[in-house]
């Protein structure tokens, strides 16, 4: 039966062929190098096609249809794209950091793809299980400040300052409330590892079962999170209107590709988390009761589930994007300081109580 | 105990309006059809264009090959970038008298910025926008024209 072949099958059979031809260590490094570029080829693909569903969706948001020339109804544009900023040279300006200005933009991308070692992507599939997984992602998400921050300040050029300073001032902000909405699960977990996140949400995900604190907690974190990508209503760090690009007013080429590839991961990544999180991972929705419903479910294979609930979030951010303005910079704060951080903090101690009560459904 | 209440009703207004945004957005996402948008060098064949639409400038003839310029130059003093130019000729009419008639319509469609106010200065309607847009050339030059077809006249009704 074809159907019954999983992932973590086929990643087993690799696992075992490569260790009956090469030596243990060997293996090892053979399996990392494997496990690198899956993860790389599947962060460009992710980017290429969320690339194209962006432009798309805005298109049909705003009345118009997007791309539509490159292949069949544009489905090409992105990887035309993808050609032309290869071909681009990347420029330095003339007084920048030059050091500085080169690594930025490794430094950024590279932060983006550490966060996908503990990420569980389908039943057996994940590349390094940690007990402290959540919170590995949150911190090591929360780095890429600092590439912006250098990628400003190294530009010599006001607008990137500007741009990086604000995001800087953003990102410390909205890393508490976004942070305090996964302890929420956390607490009625018990677990900060991604593995025992989703086998926990086995009967129902966290989002139903964690009463009214896991709903407050999912729109704080996806508000959070938006505001984390620097995405709009929050894009003041590349506010066009005011700073031109922001950060990355002054990098061309390959380099300008490295922030727009990084933006788009973490956009991926922390979907990935909140669908990890809130709605179960690769775990089917399963409806505590119903036998013959819960079996029907679990015929969809974990893959699907897990991409389909991770574009299901991507989609909804793309949505606000598309659909609000955007925030000043002290509203934005105002946002963060005065209604989502006393609210998660409210919604935690609530959590805490339903925890300590074990009113779960 | 009002504070507390104005502040949670902040935010449920707040989440109510951000709601009513998004509805609006997401009804032109899943209904396609409404889109405003013309596909155009696919439906140049079935594309109208409204008839107020600021086309071609065209000086009209009528089947006789008659217009109705009096080479007055009014539409010339009142173009603002000076995208007209009337030449005229004084030719000897049959009762002997001379009269000054058009020559030459010249429109430089490189310095038009339609704005229409030649059309609405012409005393006797003889210049019209037409609805034909596709305007792009090789050439600057290609764009200066003459509108006055050859070998047409003035028609007898207009003094």
């Amino acid at each position: 039966m074809l159907l019954t072949i999983t992932l973590a099958d086929i990643i087993h059979s690799i696992d075992t062929w490569l260790n009956q031809t090469l030596s243990p260590n060997l293996a090892l490094a053979a399996e990392l190098v494997l496990g690198g570029l899956a993860i790389i080829g599947l962060v460009i693909v992710m980017a290429i096609v969320m690339v194209y569903a962006e432009r798309k969706i805005a298109g049909f948001m705003q009345m118009r249809y997007g791309p539509n020339r490159v292949g069949k109804w544009g489905s090409l544009q992105a990887v035309a794209d993808v050609l032309k900023l290869f071909m681009k040279e990347c420029l330095t300006p003339k007084n920048a950091d030059k050091l500085m200005f080169a690594i930025a933009p490794f430094l950024v991308t590279a932060v983006s793809f550490m966060t996908f070692a503990p990420m569980s992507f389908a039943p057996g599939v994940q590349f390094w299980d940690i007990n402290i997984g959540v919170f590995y992602i949150a911190s090591v998400s929360s780095l890429s400040v600092i590439g912006i921050l250098m990628a400003g300040w190294a530009s010599n050029n006001k607008y990137a300052l500007l741009g990086a300073m604000r995001s800087g001032a953003q990102i410390v902000s909205y890393e508490l409330s976004s942070g305090l909405s996964l302890i929420t699960i956390v607490l009625m977990v018990g677990s900060l590892s991604v593995k025992d996140i989703i086998m926990s949400q086995g009967d129902l995900w966290w989002i139903f079962k964690g009463h009214i604190p896991a709903v407050v907690a999912f729109v704080v974190y996806i508000i959070a999170s938006t505001a984390e990508l620097n995405r709009a209503p929050f894009d003041l760090a590349e506010a066009e209107q005011e700073l031109t690009a922001g950060f990355h007013t002054e990098y061309s080429g390959m380099q300008f590709a490295m922030f727009f590839l990084s933006e788009y991961c973490n956009l991926f990544v922390l979907s990935m988390l909140a669908a990890t999180v809130f709605l179960g991972g690769w775990m089917p929705f399963h409806i505590p009761g119903l036998e013959v419903f819960n079996h029907l479910m679990d015929y969809i294979p974990g893959v699907v589930w897990f991409f389909g609930k991770t574009f299901a979030i991507i989609f909804l951010i793309m949505w606000f994007r598309w659909t609000f303005p955007r925030l000043r910079i002290d509203q934005l704060l105002k946002l963060e300081w005065k209604y989502l951080l006393p609210v998660s903090i409210v919604n935690m101690v609530i959590a805490a109580i339903i925890t300590l009560m074990n009113w779960f459904l | 105990m009002k504070s507390i209440f104005n502040y949670y009703k902040s935010i449920f207004l707040a989440l109510r309006s951000l709601w009513q945004g998004m509805k609006l957005t997401g009804y032109y996402f899943s209904h396609p059809k409404k889109m405003l948008v013309q596909p155009y060098p696919e439906n140049r064949d079935t594309l109208v264009i409204p008839s107020r639409f600021k086309g071609n400038l065209t000086l009209i003839h009528d089947a006789e090959n008659l217009h109705a310029c009096t080479a007055c130059g009014i539409c010339e003093i009142n173009c603002p970038n000076g995208t007209i130019k009337i030449l005229s000729k004084m030719e000897e009419q049959e009762d002997g008298k001379k009269k000054k008639v058009l020559d030459k319509w010249v429109y430089h469609m490189g310095l038009c910025t339609f704005c229409g106010l030649c059309v609405d200065a012409c005393p006797s309607d003889a210049i019209a926008f037409d609805n034909t847009f596709e305007h792009s050339a090789y050439k600057s030059t290609t764009l200066n024209k003459v509108l006055n077809n050859p070998g047409s006249k003035l028609k007898s009704t207009v003094k």
